[in-house]
């Protein structure tokens, strides 16, 4: 079990080298991004005018307060309550993601299947697990919004944050095959006949 | 007493941020049993960082989690209440925008079909508002849900035949409990509905699932059944955030309806760790937030 300091964004190697189980925390820049926000980008063809390549997206939508555009607020949003949602609704999306975008890291919860384990494995990928629900906590890891695109689809927009030392964050899928979801499932699926018998339910 | 709807509007707005951000009693102590049971390394730090971010979101004033959910208020009158009902449901729907607006709430409500977000937390029939009453003299209970989505995905129904028996509903919850794994946030409470209309049923599951921890079935055979499942998902091995574990749920529970004779439906929804809920109390001598 190994401890990452990622400097955003990284090189394919990097994110090689990282395997289930070790720990990562990542440093200047992180971009938001979920549901609408893709399915706008993949499904209906629109472009993003922000580089991804390289980089981690995690699977949010935040709280944002509007105030006037500043240093500190450079584009009028200053974060309020930035979390992670449920990433297997995005499924679908970790390829396109990464061929088109050139995304390195995924961020979310809860883990994500075996399209995605295939995505990481041919292009150089990985899952962080973060702990969902655990939001206040993650806001003070955010230092500013530095950038939003497709704002249309507030919240679920395309954001930029900058972030100091964000995590630590558990990797839960590898680019070797490697999933903490996958050997859970596995785990479960033996004990499930002994728990149906102990409460009658057997098949 | 006379329902002052200004009142209304006002305790709506300030329940759903009070929701937001302190976890109630039940469930922090909810997370200390769990603390104490719990052996997997992984877990324990799971379980570390959720009451953590408790302590962060005390602190620094912020909401526990980024999801302000699909806002439900549930209502229940007392005797000797004099109210408008329509005035009631339009207040408490402007209570629900007021709070968007001013506490920077992000919006989680869209039109279904256009995917429109109007920014209020608010849409067609949205707020959620039940009314019930009760015996209560001069007392108006306004409970506030802002129900997470992570776990609310997490919802079942399905008509079992009376053939298939309870064991056959008992069998569906644990494999929908393994179906969902890390998904919905565990640890989880789980909500059974049993029996019912269709529509009954998974209602049940709803108010199962945002009940307050060591709360108990009010039927029996159902307290001792969500006696036997609360031991049983505990056992699948899931465990926080689904990376493994002892700690999948807090509890399961269960509530019951009469069914018809040829029905056997059982219905499951999930609430995630983050199991918010508020409630304030209008008496003639004034709100008592809870």
């Amino acid at each position: 079990m190994t401890h990452h300091v990622l400097d955003m964004p990284v090189d394919e190697a990097a994110v090689r080298a990282l395997r289930v189980g070790d720990t990562v925390t990542l440093r200047r820049t992180l971009f938001g991004i979920r549901d609408a926000t893709l399915i706008h980008m993949f499904d209906r063809g629109r472009e993003t005018r922000l580089e991804l390549a390289g980089h981690a997206v995690i699977h949010t939508a935040p709280n944002v307060r509007r105030v006037e555009p500043s240093e500190a607020a450079p584009v009028g949003y200053e974060p309020f309550c930035i979390g992670t949602t449920t990433s297997m609704r995005m499924e679908r999306f970790t390829r396109p993601l990464m061929e088109r975008e050139g995304v390195r890291l995924i961020i979310g919860k809860g883990g994500m299947g075996p399209g995605t384990l295939e995505a990481f494995r041919d292009l150089g990928g990985a899952y962080l697990a973060i702990v969902g629900g655990a939001a206040a906590l993650e806001t003070t890891w955010i230092e500013q919004i530095e950038d939003v695109d497709m704002d249309d689809l507030h919240p679920e927009s395309l954001w930029r944050f900058r972030i100091r030392d964000f995590g630590p964050l558990l990797v839960g899928m590898d680019s070797h095959g490697g999933s903490l979801y996958a050997n859970v499932r596995d785990d479960v699926a033996s004990r499930r006949a002994a728990v149906l018998a102990s409460i009658g339910a057997g098949e | 007493m006379r329902l002052d709807m200004n009142e209304v509007e006002a305790v709506c707005s300030d329940l759903y941020v009070r929701a937001l951000k302190i976890l109630p009693p039940d469930i922090k102590a909810g997370f200390k049993e769990l603390v104490g049971a719990e052996t997997g390394e992984t877990a324990k730090a799971v379980l570390g960082t959720m009451v953590e971010n408790i302590a962060v979101a005390e602190r620094t004033n912020n909401i526990l989690c980024q999801d302000t959910g699909i806002p439900i208020y549930n209502v229940t009158i007392g005797r000797g209440v004099d109210f408008d009902g329509a005035e009631l449901k339009a207040a408490i729907r402007r209570g629900c925008e007021r709070s968007t607006k001013e506490n920077s709430l992000r919006s989680s409500v869209v039109h279904p079909i256009t995917r429109k977000n109007d920014q209020t937390s608010c849409g067609v029939r949205v707020p959620i508002i039940h009314v019930d009453f009760d015996e209560r003299q001069e007392t108006v209970a306004i409970e506030m849900i802002p129900k997470g989505s992570g776990s609310e995905n997490g919802s079942f129904l399905q008509m079992l035949l009376p053939s298939d028996g309870i064991n056959a509903a008992k069998r569906f919850v644990i494999d929908r409990v393994i179906e969902l794994g890390g998904r919905v946030c565990p640890p989880t409470i789980v909500g059974v509905g049993l029996g019912g209309t269709s529509d009954l049923c998974m209602h049940l599951a709803k108010m199962a699932a945002t009940r307050p921890l060591r709360s108990v079935c009010s039927d029996p055979e159902g307290a001792r059944i969500e006696a036997e499942l609360s031991r049983a998902v505990n056992e699948l091995g899931i465990g926080p955030q689904g990376l493994g574990g002892r700690s999948t749920s807090f509890a399961v529970h269960v509530e019951i309806a009469a069914t018809h004779i040829t029905q056997n439906p059982v219905a499951v929804n999930i609430q995630c760790h983050s199991a918010r809920r508020a409630t304030a109390t209008i008496t003639p001598g004034g709100i008592a937030f809870s």
